[in-house]
């Protein structure tokens, strides 16, 4: 096999012994194993790699790993695709698939490219100020901007792979395996500390693998395999790579997105988890990030070819490969030196322009000696090109950089490394709640007051210098280990490392274009988002003065980079054009995560029937086998009717309902909260927590109660019998019962402690079967021996223990529907033969089991709410028309509050019945109720509650909230929908038995 | 994600926590003889401070159990936990609620 064209005959990070075969674009390419999709492109001579978000323009590789802006690809597509990936962190796999984004149809050809013709056209805040008028014509624009815009493509379906989500407590969480990193974990884990080590790269080392830099005269990479051999041994340090910490919140707990399968083939990727999010709380944190090489912001900055120096560099070292044959060094700091010297060793013909005049003679020798050319106080004009570097323009800058000096000379290249200087990587910092301070010598954010618990070493610290990261990293992470208690003498000393003069960076944050007039259009700051000089001094004149609008309104640093390399340099400029300082412009707010993360790694094993946990009754087995239709309530599963042989549910629910009327009809009630609620105070307790008197009720009596929170809203209700003296039964909404027995503790708990109250929730103990219609105590007859049924013996609103169907029973004469009706509850193990034995004995009288909806449609005909249906925390027991269950006298929760102003006003919300002219009609459920009919907006008196067909009726009904509602029954309204408007008539909220005979029968 | 230390069950994720809101508002034994604004006041008003503020957590997901946490509001920092009805911790440290 023949080598790529521009990889080195030597040397590099990469397996020459594995070969690797991947595709881009369609077009098979080989790497070795140990390069990124970048690396092994480069490598082919592979210069552009995809188009620019708003201009697609041309763009190539800048930076080797996580800030890239321009390389982003699209990994697969349908279910598993990946849009976005960084192809400088996208590790080469056999069968990799990758493809360019962001053009169409192809990437040398890109009918969007237009677009940079009209650039001119196209300033800052370009859609805000061209789309948002007039406001009805958003929707098509938004439709054409998002066909050109977007970069990658989403996935089309369900997420095949799998992904876990795990805790990790440490002692010291130690992020970033570069040298301040390693430094660190060493010096935690030699004292027995519990260290995590987590790093982003696949191997540890950070940016030391990528240079020629040397540690006690040796090559830097022993010293790095030293440390991970070292760490190796020590028990409780454990590292994971190819792990980013995505978010960093309060007391120290930090997300991490490991991925441990993305760098395989797919075959053997088969059976394991993809990506795991790890979920870290620790005592200590070492921030050991690292730092981003910031791009100089020139013209035409962004042609292919043009990278970041210390990139240039890691292609050569890391993997070995040549980014070009001939470079120009463009660079305000001593930095880019280093770079310059290793692409003269890799053959490369290199000439240096740097801003500053005043170098150093150990840094003139050093050029010297490989042959580079040094231009002193230049600057790179122009860059020439279109889908690749071709040459640049220099010229001497004067003294103030603000114009050139002399003529300006051609160069011909195709490789240009830039380097503005560093960025710390203060984001996960500043998500911690750190303050940043300006450093205006380095023109560099760098960590401030950090939070409680916290250590920054080395190039996040703003040290750049090795052997300074190196000693910051051992001292960090021999105080966070002392912070937890583990200490221990002596330690290797730190290792030698060579220290070159350094001269000071100049800080230029744009390069002035070979015409001076010439707008800065072409010098990109943010190229992803394709945001120019021009357009940060065009929003600074129209008075953007805060970053946080800037960003907004240019797009700066809004892609799925968020702006790494271009926030700085964006922020410098906007203070320039402003004339203030850059300290006092501040930044925009960091927020997790630093990097994309898929969502299935936020979702882990959250997702199908693992979402949300699923309720069912004993009975739920029966249902199903019966066909029935399910709804949910809360987590509940509830049948909701029962469908026969091809009926609608319309048809359904008729047929349920006139059953429960008609002859007996059987509901299964096991979802009803249920609060066992015991204690010499219980009724004193009830008595504050219902707005009814609980203490004269009867032993073996039932009442229906209401609760109201402190302002004096139904907050929900049900019917609670008295098992004992000191003995409740409380029932509630099967949708609130853990809220209201949550509420029950509270006040217990904070308010009164001096009652003695237990309350316990006994939901899923007991199986409930409601029977209800004129045949129901015939049926029970048949089947109990031991409770006496007989209406005197055995009255409405009352319970008794015994047997049925030979079970263990309470039978409780309760009513939700209006009949006569008999809840019978046992042991929740003996419900499903409850069930049927009262399903096989009710059959000689047409038994009919009913849903959720037959539920609703028969309680409305009797105008019972449901709390949370009819009622929605803004409608007190007075607005129900439910006087008669407001005690005088006694307080209660809420009781004070129905007293208030608003709560008295008569124009309140009260609930109605509603009648419409066409029986035939009926209302959806949240209809707006007006009196008139005008142009909208019109003025909305009231709402629809609940609204049904009743079978038993015949004709629709429906219950609603209307103002002053009590005071209107027999008056007109109108509900407008968008078919058609609905003639209406108030009404009592009661249909059906409205004196409530039936139920005591 | 604060880390609580419920004194019952010892430091605890956030999220097995409910907040109940500022601590220290007593219900008034007579609601019926206060006025609609001292009403009022009980029911709605509460002092949202900058820094230190004492508030009410109950333990939802673990032993159920309300208990009183002094909370810095711009730090997150917790200087204090304690139980329910017992004394606040660093009398003068947080601006309490006048009443
Ligand atoms: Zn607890």
């Amino acid at each position: 096999m023949t080598d790529a064209p521009f990889r080195l005959p030597s040397g590099g990070r990469i397996d020459r012994g594995s070969p690797v075969s991947f595709s881009f674009d369609g077009e098979r390419y080989t790497g070795y194993a140990g390069d990124t999709v970048a690396s092994a492109l480069l490598a082919h001579g592979v210069r552009l790699v995809g188009r620019s978000f708003k201009y697609h323009r041309p763009r190539g590789v800048v930076t080797d790993g996580v800030e890239e802006p321009n390389a982003l690809v699209q990994l697969g597509i349908g279910a598993s695709g990946e849009p976005n990936a960084r192809a400088t962190q996208v590790e080469i796999h056999d069968g990799l698939a990758a493809a360019s984004q962001n053009r169409w149809p192809s990437l040398g050809f890109d009918a969007g490219a237009v677009n940079g013709l009209l650039s001119a056209l196209i300033p800052a805040g370009f859609y805000y100020k061209t789309f948002m008028w007039p406001g009805r014509w958003w929707m098509k624009y938004e439709y054409f901007i998002r066909r050109a815009a977007g970069l990658g493509r989403a996935p089309t379906g369900p997420d095949p792979d799998t992904y876990d989500k795990s805790w990790a407590h440490c002692d010291v969480l130690v992020v970033g395996a570069g040298p301040s990193g390693l430094a660190a974990t060493h010096a935690a884990g030699r004292t027995g500390a519990r260290v995590l080590l987590v790093d982003e790269r696949p191997e540890p080392g950070g940016h030391l693998p990528g240079t020629s830099q040397s540690i006690d005269d040796a090559p830097a990479e022993e010293w790095v395999s030293a440390m991970v051999s070292d760490l190796a041994a020590m028990e409780e340090v454990r590292i994971l790579p190819r792990a980013t910490a995505l978010g960093y919140y309060d007391h120290n707990y930090l997300t991490v997105l490991e991925r441990r399968t993305d760098h395989l083939p797919y075959r053997e990727r088969r059976g394991r988890v993809r990506q795991r999010l790890w979920k870290v709380r620790a005592k200590q944190v070492v921030l050991a990030t690292g730092a981003h090489e910031r791009p100089l912001v020139f013209r035409n900055n962004d042609r292919p070819g043009v990278m970041l120096a210390s990139a240039a560099r890691s292609y050569v070292n890391r993997y070995a490969v040549r980014p070009g044959t001939s470079a120009v060094v463009f660079t305000n700091n001593d930095t880019a030196y280093d770079p310059a010297l290793d692409l003269a060793d890799a053959g490369l013909r290199v000439v240096l322009a740097d801003v500053r005049t005043g170098l150093s003679d150990a840094r003139r020798s050093q050029l010297r000696r490989r042959g580079i050319e040094l231009l002193a106080g230049h600057a790179i004009t122009d860059v020439r090109g279109a889908k690749a570097v071709t040459g640049v323009s220099v010229a001497a800058l004067n003294s103030s950089a603000s114009a050139y000096a002399g003529g300006h000379r051609k160069i011909r290249c195709d490789l240009v490394c830039m380097s503005g200087g560093w960025n710390p990587a203060i984001h996960l910092f500043s998500q911690s709640g750190g303050r940043l301070a300006f450093d205006e010598a380095r023109g560099a954010f760098v960590p401030g007051e950090a939070r409680p618990a916290q250590f920054s070493a080395g190039g996040c610290n703003g040290t750049g210098a090795l052997a300074f990261a190196l000693s910051e990293g051992r001292e960090a992470g021999k105080a966070a280990a002392a912070a937890c208690g583990f200490r221990k003498r002596g330690g290797t000393p730190l290792p030698k490392v060579d220290v070159v003069e350094e001269t000071p960076i100049r800080l230029l944050w744009t390069v002035p274009s070979r015409h001076l007039g010439r707008r800065l259009d072409k010098h990109f700051v943010d190229f992803q988002n394709d945001v120019t000089a021009a357009d940060i001094a065009l929003a600074a004149r129209e008075g953007y003065r805060s970053v946080e609008h800037l960003k907004r309104y240019t797009t700066t640093g809004m892609g799925t980079d968020q702006g790494k390399t271009s926030n700085v340099n964006a922020l410098a400029i906007l203070s320039e054009t402003l004339g203030a300082d850059i300290a006092a412009t501040g930044t925009t707010t960091f927020r997790p995560p630093y990097v994309p993360a898929t969502f299935g790694a936020l979702a882990g094993r959250d997702v199908g029937e693992l979402s949300d946990p699923v309720r069912t009754t004993p009975m739920h087995q029966w249902h199903v086998e019966q066909g029935a239709a399910f709804e949910d309530v809360g987590q509940w599963k509830r049948p909701w009717y029962y469908p026969r042989d091809g009926e609608s549910m319309r048809e359904a629910v008729d047929r349920e309902c006139l059953a429960a009327r008609g002859s007996v009809g059987i509901l299964d009630a096991s979802t009803l909260g249920r609060i066992d609620v015991q204690g010499p105070d219980a009724a004193e307790f009830l008595d504050r927590i219902y707005t009814n008197g609980w203490k004269r009720l009867a032993v073996g009596r039932c009442r229906y109660g209401l609760m109201c929170t402190e302002d004096g809203m139904v907050f929900d209700d049900g019917v609670t019998l008295r098992l004992g003296e000191h003995r409740f039964l409380v029932h509630t909404t099967s949708g609130n019962a853990a809220r209201v027995l949550a509420w029950m503790e509270e006040w217990l708990q904070t308010e009164w402690p001096d009652l003695d109250v237990y309350c316990n929730s006994v939901t899923e103990q007991l199986a409930t079967a409601s029977i209800s219609g004129p045949f129901a105590r015939q049926l029970l007859t048949e089947l109990t021996t031991d409770v006496e049924l007989g209406r005197d013996a055995f009255p409405f609103m009352s319970w008794r223990d015994g047997h049925v169907a030979g079970l263990p029973a309470r039978v409780a004469r309760v009513s939700f529907t209006g009949e006569s009706s008999f809840e019978v509850s046992v042991p929740s193990g003996y419900g499903l033969s409850l069930w049927t034995a009262l399903m096989h004995s009710g059959q000689r009288y047409g038994i009919t089991p009913y849903g959720t909806e037959a539920m609703h449609v028969l309680r409305a005909e009797r105008g019972f709410i449901i709390a949370g249906q009819d009622t929605d925390g803004t409608v007190t027991p007075i607005d129900l028309g439910m006087e008669w269950i407001v005690s005088r006298s006694k307080d209660f929760i809420g009781k004070r509050s129905l007293g208030r102003a608003d709560t008295t006003r008569a124009e309140r919300k009260q609930l109605v019945g509603l009648l419409t002219d066409d029986p035939e009609e009926v209302l959806p459920e949240g209809g707006q109720i007006v009196d008139t009919v005008t142009k909208p907006p019109m003025r909305m008196i009231g709402h629809v509650t609940s609204s049904y067909f009743s079978a038993n009726l015949g004709r629709s009904i429906a219950l609603a909230l209307v103002r002053g509602g009590r005071d209107r029954h027999g008056e007109p309204v109108m509900v407008p929908l968008e078919r058609a408007v609905v003639p209406a008539r108030i009404t009592e909220p009661r249909f059906f038995d409205p004196e409530g005979k039936r139920a005591h029968g | 994600m604060l880390l609580i230390e419920c004194p019952w069950c010892g430091p605890r994720e956030e999220s097995e926590f409910h907040c109940g809101g500022e601590a220290h508002i007593v219900r008034p034994l007579h609601p019926e003889q206060l006025s609609d604004p001292e009403w009022a006041d009980y029911l709605f008003m509460r002092s949202n401070p900058k820094g230190p503020h004492r508030e009410r957590w109950v333990h939802e997901a673990g032993c159920g159990r309300w208990f009183n946490v002094e909370r810095d509001t711009v730090t997150h920092e917790i200087t204090a936990v304690y139980r329910m009805g017992g004394p606040p911790p660093n009398p003068s440290a947080a601006p309490g609620r006048k009443r």
